[in-house]
């Protein structure tokens, strides 16, 4: 609580103003402390961009999606003819139709390259770790309003992905169908589920989103960015307690994301207005014939963005239970044997792999694919605790780990890759390695980050004027 | 308690207990106002009534020719099968995952489909048509021998294009395949010979 500050009679009109404001609410205040006395690493690089395009590109959602709400009807009688209305009839419908659909996909995009970057420089590590447990929270709720929003447009797509989703939770022992039952809200996918799910599309979902932002940007703000270097700039200050290797957000980083987003719009335009279905991947060709309750359509794939973890559910077979209990026994046997701790932690953890393991003999392997799909982004919130690197960032790390994270990425895009495509046997047997491979660099992390030597991090970020 | 004035520093035991009691009376009654909010979830009464058992004129079906009917929304299918397909069936038990129908016998077949052909009438096979992996409708696949995604001694059934579970010409399902169950036989009866009543079997 700051007190009153009176102001010189002379002063300009616009000063008396901000004055007057100060005085009642923290403008120039929060101003100073989120922009222009922030300070921010100055040797962030390409990838320090899609933090703010994803703001920005909430922000196109929010704003087109108001204005398509407009003219949407959510019924399962009118709601296929609306969208068509909004593409045909409505001024500048379609514009704004194709802003909000090629904006999903952008969203996804920005938001895997922004926890990427993540990754590689450990921004997730202490004291950032609530930063992250804020951002897997926004992915998955982002998750969330993408697939429920993907039901509005009441093409084949829509009913069947939705059918399939929520079937998902029909797979969960004993509670499963009342589940599914519950949130469908009618024994199959029907008017009742698409009213639920627009409600939950257009106000529920995005009031949590635009709180998990909040808290995102305030925890970051809180503790400093981290940058590619993994230094913390906080250890070193000039007189004035500014750090030495920080930059004021504003001018600095807010010019320097006019510039990003600019590239990005282009590119944003380019699709919007030349290739919106981006070739069946962003709008899907069936998505264009109403939905029938009747008949599946031949093939049914979820979006891209879906699709590595669609693979991760599609890899659980009879099969692959197998393979899985014989990890969740290896894994129990090399933590008993190998890793020191009280003969009670042990008997623990032995009895606890007989429970997982007679669970997984005793229920359905559809149950497990579902897990898969969900502990494949649960596992997302465990990072900052399964790193036990000495190191923050990739640069400094064992040149292997870089071999490693590249095997990742790769692995991660093959599973996306393979969930867009029917099933086929080769394609399973990829994916089932793909999986465990995905599993296993999580799981085992808390072993293999420790491993190599690392290189020697500098003192100081590492920046050459330009 | 009108006038427990307290020292600073002190805690007045009665007005804490108080205060916690009222504090979990109020949580109590927030928790009970979720109650009438996560009920109105349930299917509305409009839909339960939408449920009941459906008709179907089954005269016009030829050997090898399926028809579609819905009940409760789903698709519920009825085919006639040709003596080449009921012949197949005992030959594919070895490949199928639950030949004879025993897993969870209530929910995947009445009493009197709990057969190899899962019928009442060898002829006829009624079942509904939504795949028990996670609710696709299998696609036809009646042509026998090697096409996409199926094996090369294929005998004719179904394929589900959503995961690629496959099912035979009585519904049931293939070993190693997504799908846990066989697909669900509805409960029905015969009307007359060209009469089947989908829904309901206690008239009989």
């Amino acid at each position: 609580m700051a007190e009153y500050h009176e102001i010189s009679p002379n002063a300009p009109a616009a000063e008396k103003l901000l004055n007057w404001v100060d005085n009642r609410f923290p403008a120039s205040k929060l101003f100073k402390e989120h922009m222009s006395e922030y300070y921010a690493p100055k040797n962030f690089n390409f990838f320090y961009i899609f933090g703010a395009l994803s703001v920005l590109v909430l922000v196109i959602q929010i704003v087109t999606g108001i204005f398509l709400v407009m003219h949407y009807k959510p019924d399962a009688a009118l709601a296929f003819g609306s969208v068509e209305y909004i593409m045909r009839d409505v001024p500048w419908g379609w514009l704004i139709r194709y802003m909000h659909s090629t904006g999903a996909s952008a969203f996804f995009l920005v938001v895997y390259l922004h926890m990427f970057r993540g990754l590689i420089y450990g921004s997730y590590r202490k004291p950032r770790e609530l930063i992250w447990l804020f951002g897997c929270g926004i992915f998955l709720v982002l998750m969330a309003e993408a697939f429920m929003g993907y039901l509005l447009p009441w093409g084949q797509m829509s009913y069947w992905g939705a059918q399939v989703i929520v079937n998902l939770f029909a797979a969960i022992p004993f509670i499963g169908p009342d589940l599914a039952l519950l949130i469908r809200g009618d024994f199959v996918v029907g008017d009742a589920t698409l009213n639920r799910f627009f409600s939950f599309h257009v106000i529920a979902m995005p009031l949590v989103l635009l709180g998990l932002v909040v808290a995102h940007i305030i925890a970051l703000h809180e503790v400093g960015s981290n940058n590619p270097d993994g230094v913390e700039i906080k250890a070193k200050r000039d007189a004035s307690g500014k750090p030495l290797d920080g930059i004021p957000f504003h001018p600095y980083y807010t010019v320097h994301d006019i510039f990003a987003v600019s590239v990005f719009l282009m590119v944003f335009t380019a699709i919007v207005f030349f290739a919106p279905e981006m070739g069946g991947y962003f709008l899907e060709y069936n998505n264009f014939i109403p939905a029938d309750p009747f008949k599946t359509p031949l093939h049914i794939a979820p979006v891209w963005y879906f699709t590595p973890f669609y693979s991760m559910l599609r890899a659980v077979t009879d099969e692959m239970m197998y393979a899985l209990i014989a990890c969740v026994l290896a894994g129990a046997f090399l933590t008993v044997t190998r890793v020191r701790m009280p003969t009670l932690f042990k008997g623990v953890i032995v009895g606890g792999a007989a429970v997982i393991v007679a669970m997984m003999l005793s229920i359905d392997a559809k149950f497990w694919g579902v897990v898969a799909m969900g502990g494949g982004v649960m596992i997302l919130f465990f990072l900052p605790w399964l790193d036990n690197s000495p190191v923050k960032s990739i640069r400094y790390r064992p040149d292997w780990h870089k071999y490693l994270y590249a095997v990742f990425v790769l692995d991660f895009l093959v599973l996306g890759y393979l969930g867009i495509l029917p099933p086929s046997d080769i394609g399973g047997r990829v994916s089932q390695i793909g999986t465990l491979f995905y599993f296993g660099f999580f799981l085992l992390m808390p072993w293999w980050s420790r491993l190599g030597e690392p290189k020697k991090v500098p003192d100081r970020v590492t920046f050459t004027a330009h | 308690m009108s006038e427990s004035l307290v020292e600073p520093g002190q805690m007045d035991a009665s007005k804490r207990t108080w205060l916690i009691a009222s504090s979990c009376v109020g949580a109590v009654g927030g928790i009970a106002a979720v109650v009438p909010f996560v009920s109105s979830f349930q299917p509305s009464e409009r839909a339960k009534a939408a449920g009941a058992a459906v008709e179907a004129d089954i005269s016009a079906l030829k050997p090898g020719e399926k028809m579609t009917v819905e009940w409760r929304g789903k698709p519920v299918w009825i085919v006639r099968r040709t003596p080449e397909q009921l012949a197949a069936l005992p030959k594919l038990n070895s490949q199928l995952a639950d030949p004879k129908s025993e897993r969870k016998p209530a929910e995947q077949a009445p009493v009197y489909a709990r057969n190899e052909a899962r019928s009442i009438k060898p002829e006829y096979m009624v079942a509904v048509g939504i795949c028990t992996h996670l609710g696709c409708s299998p696609s036809d696949k009646f042509q026998t021998g090697a096409q996409p995604s199926l094996p090369d001694d294929w005998q004719g059934g179904f394929f589900c294009p959503c995961h690629g579970s496959t099912f035979d010409m009585a519904g049931r399902v293939y070993k190693n395949k997504p799908a846990p169950d066989n697909l669900e036989v509805p409960p029905h009866m015969y009307l007359s010979d060209t009469k089947l009543l989908i829904g309901e079997d206690k008239k009989a």
